[in-house]
């Protein structure tokens, strides 16, 4: 059975904080001879991801892996001839797939300990001695201000969802 | 902003990274900014910038970039960040809610749910670019004690430090950047030329796939390792961890022998400066520098 197509994805994207400029894209490739992701793996093809959103290619695009290999390092970005974005596009793309219930784990992880700690890693009772030896200041606090920063903006259905992480 | 910040005065925004992975970093930059008369300020109110959040749900990333702001402006005192992808989306959410008004009406109707204010003018600076731009090479070079000639350094600048340029007014050319080199050169020490030197370091997707964050790191401690030179001097957490802490793991799934050791900036100035090594966290670099130490 053919692929089903979703013309009005483009839209989505660009509608998207950060897709905005996906139209613009001519398909040069600047963006894949510049980036050190895809010249590690071709799994990994910028262009190519642009292109299937413009053709509608939704769902496949959306349930990928490879979108979450961009290692947001803006390279592409900063020689792009159009201002498209990439990395943007990137997260815009990525944003559409965490609704659509697609996340990877390292990230959702990652969203957990933020919400419960305040911050993305989490300090050990071990650290938290060695820094008292080396004479640091107790840098982290119990921070509920981020709980709610997180029910706000209704990140925390996906936190607290089962089966997440 | 109704009071301008004395301008050596700056609220630490220290990130997440530092003081759990890199307590070196932390230690060097206390230590130099102390030395150099720079006020580093800690505020505990302070919490994740939103960065790691970007991919996920930007509002929140936004909200929580938004949030620190806003503590910075209740404390009338501008930013100093160390990492840079802090450095980064800080600076980018100021940007933002300076141009966008609709954006900003969005943010502040959640801000005042958690019972903050956000009227801007904070400014967000990387402590390397406090040291360049606010102090000086000129005037750093007149604190020294101690001569690095001889030490031959490669800088690797990362991505967030000076991309994407749009948000930092373009102060570095991102294709040729030249204020790490100007650092390194003003201690005495040979700034190193290397192929691929504004290279990621790969950190970034290291929990989604890490033979191809591997992979990345390291191509670059080839292309360091092929010039001789001492060490890299770097001014990123995760930049650090894929090279320093990851060098080991690195070596042996491509079967490399590097033992290349990896500064933090700081603890580079920090010897120039007459600091001692141990203050300067340098015994905790996992790849240990004694043969440069030994040069010295």
């Amino acid at each position: 059975m053919p692929e089903k197509l979703y013309p009005k994805f483009k839209d989505e994207v660009s509608k998207t904080p950060g897709g905005e400029n996906i139209k613009r894209c001519y398909q040069c490739g600047t963006c894949n001879v510049s980036c050190p992701i895809r010249e590690i793996d071709e799994k990994y093809n910028p262009r190519k991801i642009i292109r299937m959103v413009i053709l509608g290619m939704k769902e496949r695009v959306l349930s990928s892996d490879f979108i979450w290999l961009c290692t947001a390092c803006y390279t592409c970005q900063e020689r792009c001839p159009q201002d498209v974005r990439i990395p943007e596009v990137m997260n815009a793309i990525k944003n559409l797939a965490v609704k659509e219930g697609h996340v990877h784990s390292s990230f959702i992880k990652q969203a957990k300990t933020i919400e419960s700690t305040g911050w993305a890693h989490v300090m050990s009772e071990f650290e938290k001695k060695r820094r008292a030896q080396l004479e640091l200041p107790p840098v982290y606090k119990e921070c509920p201000e981020v709980q709610e920063v997180f029910r706000l903006t209704g990140l925390n259905k996906l936190t607290h969802a089962e089966g997440t992480g | 902003m109704q009071k301008v910040p004395d301008k050596l005065k700056y609220s630490f925004f220290i990130g997440c990274a530092t003081p759990v992975l890199t307590s070196n970093y932390e230690l060097s930059t206390r230590k130099v900014a102390e030395k150099l008369g720079i006020e580093l300020i800690d505020i505990e109110d302070f919490a994740c910038c939103g960065f790691p959040l970007k991919s996920v749900d930007q509002e929140t990333s936004i909200l929580m970039a938004a949030r620190d702001l806003c503590i910075a402006e209740e404390h009338g005192l501008n930013i100093c960040t160390i990492c840079p992808g802090c450095t980064s989306m800080l600076t980018e959410v100021s940007k933002k809610l300076e141009e966008d008004s609709q954006l900003k009406k969005q943010i502040d109707r959640k801000l005042q749910k958690i019972g903050r204010t956000y009227n801007g003018g904070v400014e967000v600076k990387h402590f390397i670019r406090i040291l360049h731009d606010d102090i000086g090479v000129e005037k750093i070079k007149k604190t020294m004690k101690k001569s690095l000639e001889g030490l031959r350094i490669a800088p690797h600048y990362g991505c967030h430090y000076m991309k994407p340029s749009g948000i930092y007014d373009r102060f570095e050319d991102p294709e040729f950047p030249k204020t790490l080199d100007e650092l390194i050169s003003l201690t005495g020490a040979e700034s190193v030329n290397y192929e691929d030197k504004i290279q990621c370091c790969g950190g970034y997707v290291l929990g989604v796939d890490e033979n191809i964050s591997f992979a990345l790191a390291s191509k670059k401690l080839d292309h360091v390792k092929a010039t001789n030179a001492d060490a890299i001097g770097l001014l990123c957490p995760l930049c650090s961890v894929m090279y320093d802490r990851n060098q080991r793991a690195i070596e042996r799934r491509f079967n490399k022998s590097y033992s290349l050791p990896v500064l933090f900036y700081p603890q580079i100035l920090g010897l120039a400066l007459g600091l001692d090594p141990t203050d300067l966290g340098l015994e905790m670099n996992r790849v240990k520098p004694t043969s440069l130490l030994d040069k010295l």
